[in-house]
């Protein structure tokens, strides 16, 4: 038995990249949330908005390459996320004008704006693969990892090694830097109580004079900051594809549903939740296993409950788990 | 002040403001009687822009606010309470009443970042005015309880309170008496004679309870089924044959007739 190696490949394998992915889906469930809170609809166009966003980032990180900036040992792209923000936010506050807008006005119910949500996604599908392609998209740059497998074999004396790239250290930093910033905002400030309190009495709030209309925009303009933040982070871990971000729909959402929807806090716990239980239930445990029991016992197999090309199925039992024991999330959000 | 034309508000088939015309003269506390399901909510909320009117007009010193979202009504000074209180309930009684004034400085996303100093002292103008409501309203203790939790009256109270909190013009209050008990509903009686003596508000008044009515309004209305009934001093409305059928009964005229034989 050895657990101290065993701890260690758990942390290179499951811990550590679900920390990172979960930290992405949490910024990307607080998105979905905050539009659901504020707006009243499941916004589908949330996977292509952060497909937008980060286009936009990689298309700037380029030209900023080859301009010669660069951000030292970070990636460059963390240089261009503020343009990119700026451009996302840009075309929601479009969108929000000639489409979502109309629908408030009619007083069009919540379906009918998922359904026009479900357009502009096609939209932005569409208007992204036309500007940036199909394909995968490499824009990382900088220093790749922070420790390496060999280093900290080297460093440690173990037998299991650990890897630490920068891309996940720096999507925790950036997610917990957002996730107070955005709080610090929602409790403290006049305009985020504004978004609370319309969030939770829209009648009242209308009638103690606060103006819809901008509430309704500072929170696309939030949304539109999240989205970018949260694609950016996955394509510098992973690699930017359209295709991906589309699918990205489904653990978001579910992450947003399992906490709760229309509350901040649970999109963060439900990203986590939904990311630890991906990540464990394709994990081959066969090492960590082969580390803790004794020899006589270690497993043949891989000891993997699902191959990682069914990742999306446990997003999906998760979230028809919740819905069926606590419609409204873990935090008590507002039911579906 | 306030002109309402021939209001209609249909649900479906069902009329419940059916062609109700009535003026609420400026200055005065009007009250607005009827029986349950008379109409006089829902025409509250298409005055207040809740519910946009199937037909009709309604006028504020002459301009035609028909169908104005009720935050553009806010800001011309029409304010109203909710016959089932509202309230955000995951903040404190006093972060709600500090919600109130609308378009403060810290709703612009610049003053955030650039005016701290500006929102800091405008936020201790308004603590220091909500604790004074609250005060007023003798719940100072409840503060700094989250509004979720405190009782059906005292959410009530809080719904009172907010209207105290900016200088306006008119108010339309459903109900505030029901659930509160007797020295409160006294409280608030003499709270609205002195808004509408000191600082001019203009009110209108929903409640059942015509002790209530007797004592702070003139003049009053009765609605019954969508429609005007009648309207004068209470002591005509009591008189009045179509009122006593629709709402308030022969029991209450005979009441009237037994304390007139005992006095
Ligand atoms: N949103 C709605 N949809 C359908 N019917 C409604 C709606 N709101 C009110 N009504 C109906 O309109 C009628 C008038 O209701 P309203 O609430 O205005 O009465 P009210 O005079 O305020 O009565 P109460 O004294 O009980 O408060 C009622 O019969 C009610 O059922
Ligand atoms: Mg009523």
């Amino acid at each position: 038995m050895d657990f101290l190696n065993a701890f260690v490949a758990l942390s290179n394998f499951v811990l550590i990249p679900a920390i990172a992915y979960g930290s992405q889906l949490a910024l990307g469930a607080l998105g979905v949330t905050l539009i659901y809170g504020i707006l009243r609809f499941s916004n589908f166009a949330h996977g292509d908005t952060m497909a937008f966003g980060t286009m936009a980032t990689v298309l700037i990180t380029w030209w900023f390459q080859s301009m010669g900036i660069s951000f030292g040992p970070l990636p460059t792209a963390l240089l261009a996320l503020p343009f990119g923000i700026a451009v996302c936010a840009a075309l929601v506050l479009l969108t929000d004008r000639g489409i979502y807008r109309f629908y408030r006005r009619v007083k069009a119910k919540p379906i009918i704006l998922v359904m026009a949500s479900l357009g502009v996604m096609f939209i932005m599908n569409g208007l992204v693969r036309f500007i940036i392609g199909p394909d995968d998209q490499r824009f990382a740059d900088g220093a790749r990892f922070i420790v390496t497998a060999g280093e900290f074999k080297k460093m440690t004396g173990l037998s299991e090694g650990l890897a630490l790239k920068s891309t996940q250290a720096i999507t925790l930093v950036t997610a917990i830097v957002v996730v107070a910033a955005l709080f610090w905002f929602l409790n403290k400030t006049r305009t985020g109580k504004s978004m609370r309190a319309y969030s939770d009495n829209e009648d009242l709030a209308l009638l103690s004079g606060i103006n819809p209309e901008r509430v309704v925009m500072v929170t696309w303009l939030i949304v539109a900051g999240l989205a970018t933040i949260a694609g950016v982070l996955y394509g510098l871990d992973k690699s930017f594809k359209p295709f991906t971000y589309f699918q990205l729909l489904l653990p978001i959402f579910a992450s947003a549903i399992v906490g709760g929807l229309g509350n901040p806090l649970g999109a963060i716990a439900g990203g986590f939740v939904i990311a630890f239980s991906e990540v464990m239930v394709t994990y081959a445990w066969k090492k960590v296993a082969g580390y803790i029991l004794p020899e006589a016992w270690a497993p043949d197999g891989l000891v993997q409950l699902m191959s990682t090309d069914y990742k999306f199925a446990v997003s999906f039992a998760i979230l028809l788990i919740v819905l069926l024991f606590k419609p409204t999330g873990l935090f008590k959000g507002k039911s579906v | 002040m306030i002109r309402v034309e021939n209001l209609h508000k249909h649900f479906g088939g069902f009329h419940a403001v059916d062609g109700a015309s009535l003026e609420i003269q400026p200055g005065s506390i009007t009250g607005l009687i009827g029986p349950n399901g008379a109409g006089k909510t829902t025409l509250f909320n298409v005055i207040a822009g809740v519910l946009p009117p199937t037909s009709g007009r309604v006028t504020m010193a002459g301009e035609d606010i028909t169908g104005l979202p009720p935050h553009a009504l806010f800001h011309k000074g029409l304010l109203r309470t909710f016959q089932i209180a509202h309230e955000f309930s995951s903040m404190t009684c006093r972060e709600n009443l500090m919600m109130v004034p609308g378009n403060q400085a810290g709703e612009q996303l610049w003053n955030t970042w650039f005016g701290r100093k500006r929102i800091a002292d405008e936020e201790r103008a308004l603590r220091a005015k909500a604790d004074e409501v609250l005060e007023f309203l003798t719940i100072s203790h409840l503060a700094d309880h989250k509004a979720g939790q405190v009782s059906g009256g005292q959410k009530k109270l809080l719904e009172l309170g907010r209207t105290m909190m900016v200088d306006a013009k008119i108010v339309f209050l459903d109900e505030v008496g029901a659930g509160v008990n007797r020295t409160l509903l006294n409280t608030i009686g003499d709270a609205i004679l002195q808004l509408n003596k000191e600082r001019g508000y203009t009110f209108v008044v929903i409640e059942h309870d015509m002790d209530f009515i007797g004592k702070i309004c003139n003049p009053v209305i009765c609605m019954a089924e969508g429609k005007v009934l009648a309207e004068g001093t209470l002591a005509q409305i009591k008189a009045n044959e179509q009122v006593i059928e629709a709402y308030l009964g022969t029991g209450l005229k005979n009441k009237d007739k037994l304390a007139e034989a005992g006095a």
